[in-house]
């Protein structure tokens, strides 16, 4: 950072700005689509038309969610980090524009194609053949661009950040190819190339990396640049850092066999998954640790700073679900858990409470930097933080509740030795449950609301006192 | 802080961290070893497949068992083949009755996967075997029962019940949360797609179909039919394939 002080740099920063914009949209877009589905199980009658029914739009909420705001979210950082760590404009700002648009164009496709039932059948990898191809070439164009920036940084050391960054690059790479190998009928069907139980590993691979990579090793790299920054420390421990860097990148691979326990999978297979996957709490606390212990000696900040707030729920979050992964793998937990919503309970502790904490907190950050401002609002964002974290807390809590009795009700048998329940009766017993759920991510959409209220009037402010108009329209 | 050269944890990792390509490429190998070793071994260890290992094939040679993949004789239709004659791949009608199970999102809340616990015997029928979806490109095992699991719902209700039952669930089951699918009805099949979709399962690289041209022709027969039949249909024909011993352990 000294160099980079002593010859300013002119950063290519507009991409960025538009990126952060459109996070922000998108994590209105998808949740609201989250709060729909979710009331659709607990009021069926909203399944008006076939386009907006639960299994139509809930892997259209899959895609918004992860690819629209996750991806907005890990493009607007990632080109960020990877200048101002490196001291150096983009490599290419062209590329980084045509990555802008292509993942857009890739998001409204999405839109398009996922209601009118046009899908691949495979959980988050549901995207149509065309637009597999697509994503791999703006994914490339990403990819290219960031390393190449990497390349010709000013520092002489690669930041842990950009570390964490290049494995899911690579990654994503790997799994999104192979996952998506299939035979086209026509333009808006094919069918993968693998079936039953080869074709089920590979899914799991990709779906359990796609969280172990996309969500999980971009937004360390976002934590690890946005928790020193915004608590004004360095890193906790270095060698901390390269421990769990490595631990993770070699550990979660293997752990996408631990959906497949008790299935016809091979026995070894998921096994081996299971035992990575308790191995992973090492890596996995290693950067929560990490993350937590930077703000050693500026805790009094969580007083005032709503941002710091976020990042640091953000990472006890991410410790506790990273927790509750490991054990719901060991295969007794599993028989219970599996096919209940305590599976769906552990993706939203780690998709709401984590990725999205995380990832607010960037994103405020970046808005103040970028704009070179401060928030229209600050008590805004601490009712943004409140709502958030409330209505996380809610849906978790309901979801656990849900899946540990519908777990025990389907194994439940009465003294003659019949099961005691019927499975509508276990559906039944949902319904609080999923109104509650309902609810929670309710206050957790409006949260997002009042964040893209808050954003837009900062912008607003900011260009309005500049007199310039070199602020993304859209905003 | 900034003197990097005295803080690092081995030389090895501070030759990497100063190297885009040296980072690049111990990235690129470290990521690929978990994959390898789970996935590849599963396209060539016999005992991964219920009908290739060996316990299981020494029994269905010597007749001890039922077989687990049909073994169809020159001249069969798929019509010829029965419940208990083992794995066949799917007839036109449930081919095209499959394209709307998937397309409806169905496996969003239904597993195609009975675990070999007493409860799900009891609930659903016999625990499920890898060679049951060898013909499922891609397979719809599924990770969350909402509704009830599938693999078995085959010959479980009447084809009336299933149409009622598709149409507007809760007619039938007042507790469920369903969406309606009367729509389905309304929609007519396209026998040109349905023998496309075949050619493709034929020209799988793993478990093709191997439909002869015969059965190809015979995807005329779903014209005129809607895919409410063939969503029933798909139903129908799901977990008879094999007709299991008790006693016999089917996975290894």
């Amino acid at each position: 950072m000294d160099a980079a002080q002593a010859t300013p740099v002119k950063y290519d920063m507009d991409v960025v700005r538009w990126f952060s914009i459109a996070a922000v949209i998108y994590l209105v877009v998808g949740t609201l689509i989250g709060v729909w589905i979710a009331a659709e199980l607990a009021w069926p009658s909203l399944n008006f038309i076939p386009e907006i029914a639960f299994g139509r739009l809930r892997p259209l909420h899959t895609n918004a969610v992860i690819f629209a705001f996750g991806g907005c979210t890990l493009m607007a950082t990632g080109h960020y980090i990877v200048q101002r760590t490196g001291a150096t404009r983009l490599w290419s700002n062209n590329l980084a524009w045509f990555t802008f648009w292509g993942w857009n164009l890739i998001i409204v496709l999405a839109v398009v194609t996922l209601p009118l039932g046009i899908t691949q059948g495979k959980e988050y990898a549901e995207l149509a053949w065309p637009i597999d191809i697509l994503i791999a070439v703006v994914w490339l164009a990403f990819g290219l661009n960031y390393i190449m920036t990497i390349a010709i940084r000013k520092t002489s050391h690669i930041y842990v950040s950009n570390w964490f960054f290049m494995g899911m690059i690579v990654m994503i790479t790997y799994l999104h190819v192979v996952n998506s190998l299939a035979i086209p009928v026509s333009l808006t069907k094919s069918y993968s190339i693998f079936s039953g139980v080869q074709d089920a590993m590979i899914q799991w691979w990709w779906g359990h990396n796609a969280v172990g990579f996309y969500l999980t090793a971009g937004f360390l790299g976002i934590m690890y640049y946005f928790v020193p920054k915004q608590a004004n420390r360095p890193v906790f421990s270095y060698r901390l850092s390269v421990l769990h860097f490595w631990g993770l990148m070699f550990g979660y691979v293997w752990l996408g066999a631990h959906h497949l326990q008790y299935t016809a999978l091979p026995d070894w297979t998921g096994s081996l998954g299971a035992a990575v996957s308790l191995a992973m709490i090492i890596p996995s606390w290693g950067g929560a640790i990490n993350g937590m212990m930077t703000l050693s000696g500026a805790w009094d900040r969580l007083r005032t700073d709503y941002i710091l707030r976020f990042l640091v729920v953000a990472l006890a979050f991410y410790a506790m679900s990273t927790f509750e992964g490991p054990v719901m793998s060991i295969k007794t937990v599993n028989a219970l858990s599996h096919y209940t919503d305590w599976t769906i309970g552990h993706v939203h502790s780690g998709a709401l409470g984590w990725v999205a904490m995380v990832s607010i907190g960037a994103i405020y950050h970046l808005v103040k930097k970028l704009w070179n401002t401060e928030m229209y609002s600050d008590n805004l964002v601490n009712v943004h933080f409140w709502l958030t974290t409330i209505g996380t807390v809610v849906y978790i809590v309901a979801m656990w509740v849900s899946g540990i009795m519908q777990g025990l009700m389907w194994r439940d048998y009465d003294e003659y030795g019949a099961l005691s329940y019927t499975f509508v009766e276990s559906v039944l017993a949902m319904h609080p449950y999923y109104a509650m759920r309902a609810i929670g991510g309710m206050i957790f959409n409006l949260g997002a609301w009042i964040m893209l209220y808050n954003v837009v009037m900062t912008v607003r402010r900011a260009s309005a006192a500049r007199g310039t108009h070199a602020v993304p329209a859209q905003a | 802080m900034s003197n990097h050269d005295k803080i690092y944890s081995t030389k090895f990792q501070d030759r990497i961290e100063r190297s885009t390509v040296l980072m690049f490429v111990v990235v690129a190998i470290v990521l690929v070893f978990g994959g390898i070793v789970e996935i590849v071994p599963l396209f060539y260890l016999d005992r991964t497949m219920t009908h290739l290992s060996p316990d299981v094939k020494g029994k269905v040679d010597s007749k001890e068992i039922s077989p687990i993949v049909w073994q169809r004789q020159p001249g069969q239709s798929l019509d010829d083949w029965k419940p208990g004659d083992g794995v066949r791949p799917y007839k036109p009608l449930e081919l095209a009755g499959r394209d709307v199970y998937i397309r409806e999102g169905c496996y969003l809340c239904h597993s195609q996967m009975i675990r070999p616990f007493r409860d799900e015997k009891d609930r659903y029928g016999h625990y499920s075997v890898s060679s049951e979806s060898m013909y499922d490109h891609p397979f719809q095992w599924g990770s969350k029962r909402t509704g009830p699991d599938l693999a078995r719902v085959g010959g479980k209700y009447s084809e009336e019940w299933h149409r009622r039952h598709l149409k507007y669930p809760r007619e039938v089951v007042p507790e469920s949360v369903m969406p309606n699918y009367f729509f389905l009805e309304d929609q007519k099949l396209d026998a040109a797609k349905v023998k496309k979709t075949m050619e493709v399962m034929n020209a799988m690289p793993f478990y093709p179909a191997r439909y002869t041209e015969a059965d190809i022709a015979s995807a005329a027969e779903v014209n005129g039919k809607s895919e409410l039949d063939a969503l029933v249909a798909y139903l129908q024909s799901l977990g008879n394939h094999i007709k299991f011993t008790e006693g016999v352990n089917y996975r290894d």
